[in-house]
């Protein structure tokens, strides 16, 4: 295959960054999408000039770390990960549009890596459970009803990549946050934590400038890992829950 | 409370579903008296004079309105507040956009913040018009029957009453769910029976308001 790529190229945070035209040709079909950037930055590297910077880690869709706006979806025209999308969703000749993450909340680090450590602050707040330290408990030693469970793991499908935020429209990080507390929230072992972990997760995603939700559906449509949009209804309830029961 | 809510993206949300909600039960109530108008000027003008005396005799001449009023009034108002601070917090969160393009959301979801504009000016200009007359010609007060077949006689009452009756209809469609999603009364298995009633009462709404200048227009009410 030959492709003519339009990446987004920026040195650092303070420069600004534009589009640039890239030409890359015998790129196989079963390549996944970074193995064709992986084969753009060698030929750019023999050339001479500088690699195209992306996240990328564990590359089979669990980690989280690829982050591309692909012809304006994010991970790609695929309901998957960047690293699990392969260049078969393309065609001989096609023009393809690589960008970063777009949100003030995510800033451009350099080309079309992003910095996601307001992610990290949002699960500092909350994200946890208070355990004693000391043997692991049998992992039956507390019963959890059966659709709680679903519901549970439903939500901690959630790797925390950021698509959510890339594609929607005010930019919002509702349905990560959304994810991470029915997640903890739906469980025994999230109890005791219940209404400050919702009020301190929402207050820290208001804190790191996401905007706020207006039910598009854009997060639930680009979410690789399937995180349903009623997970944020669900999160609305436990919120309006907390400001009224909660103990200080 | 009232402090977290305030200062919290979900409970301005929350201040703008219940707003929202208490609108849509006005713009019910109301569609309903509006077609009391096939009944012909003695009903109707009736209707309207019964809205007067509502409550009497516990409560006075017009205070039941004025109380329908007030309440109505604030509910504007806190909606339209918080949907300015919300969409400015929006567009911030998203200063730089993408350079491939392509439609985001439904066309009710992308319209919700042009068509509240346009609302809010529809309702200044539907009151100037037909509560206090001041930019009607020929109005009368307490002739409500012929103040109304008055405006619709003319090409532009037709066009900004019909605009923004369809304004009012995408803005309840999307709004209505959105409202149910964020008081946390959607769920998965409940979704289709909100997504129904959305649209239900959002085309019901939007029939039962156009009805009126349809009807002068064919002659069917004069």
């Amino acid at each position: 295959m030959k492709l003519t790529l339009r990446v987004w190229r920026q040195q650092n945070a303070e420069t600004p960054g534009a589009m640039a035209t890239y030409e890359v040709d015998g790129i196989s079909q079963d390549m996944s999408f970074l193995e064709m950037l992986d084969t753009l930055n060698e030929e750019l590297i023999l050339a001479g000039d500088e690699p195209v910077a992306f996240d990328h880690d564990c590359r089979e869709g669990i980690c989280g770390a690829c982050s591309l706006v692909i012809n304006g979806d994010a991970h790609g025209p695929e309901r998957t990960t960047t690293c699990q999308l392969h260049m078969r969703s393309f065609a001989d000749g096609d023009t393809i549009d690589i960008e970063p993450w777009r949100a003030s909340a995510f800033p451009v680090v350099k080309d079309l890596v992003v910095d996601r450590s307001s992610f990290d602050r949002i699960i500092q707040s909350g994200g946890y459970i208070s355990a004693p330290t000391g043997t692991a408990p049998d992992a039956h030693a507390t019963p959890v009803p059966k659709p709680d469970a679903e519901l549970a793991f439903e939500n901690a499908e959630c790797i925390g990549c950021g698509a959510c935020v890339a594609a929607c429209p005010n930019g919002s990080a509702m349905l990560f946050t959304a994810a991470k507390v029915n997640h903890l929230n739906v469980l025994p072992q999230g109890a005791p934590e219940r209404e400050t972990r919702v009020l301190d997760m929402v207050a820290q995603m208001d804190e790191e400038g996401f905007g706020g939700c207006t039910l598009t559906g854009e997060c639930a449509t680009a979410c690789p890992k399937g995180i349903p949009l009623p997970s944020i209804a669900a999160m609305n309830k436990e919120w309006l829950r907390a400001t009224r029961k909660v103990r200080r | 409370m009232t402090r977290t809510l305030w200062d919290s993206t979900v409970g301005k949300k929350t201040i703008m579903a219940v707003s929202g909600l208490i609108m849509l039960g006005y713009l019910v109530a109301h569609m309903v008296g509006n077609l009391k108008i096939f009944f012909g000027p003695g009903e109707f003008d009736g209707y309207a004079h019964w809205l007067r005396t509502m409550g009497e005799p516990i409560l006075h001449y017009e205070w039941a309105l004025w109380i329908v009023r007030v309440g109505l009034v604030a509910a504007v108002v806190l909606h339209g507040i918080s949907a300015y601070q919300l969409s400015r917090r929006d567009i911030r969160a998203r200063p730089a956009k993408y350079v491939h393009k392509r439609p985001r959301a439904s066309y009710a979801t992308r319209t919700m913040r042009w068509g509240g504009i346009i609302l809010v000016l529809f309702i200044i200009w539907h009151i100037l018009d037909l509560t206090t007359g001041t930019v009607h010609t020929s109005f009368e007060a307490g002739h409500p029957y012929q103040n109304v077949i008055d405006t619709f006689s003319t090409w532009y009452g037709n066009v900004i009453y019909i605009v923004a009756v369809l304004a009012m209809g995408l803005h309840v469609q999307h709004g209505f769910w959105s409202a149910a999603q964020t008081l946390g009364v959607g769920n998965a298995t409940r979704d289709r029976v909100l997504k129904t009633l959305a649209n239900v009462l959002a085309a019901v709404l939007t029939l039962g308001f156009i009805s009126v200048p349809v009807a002068v227009m064919t002659g069917v009410v004069s």
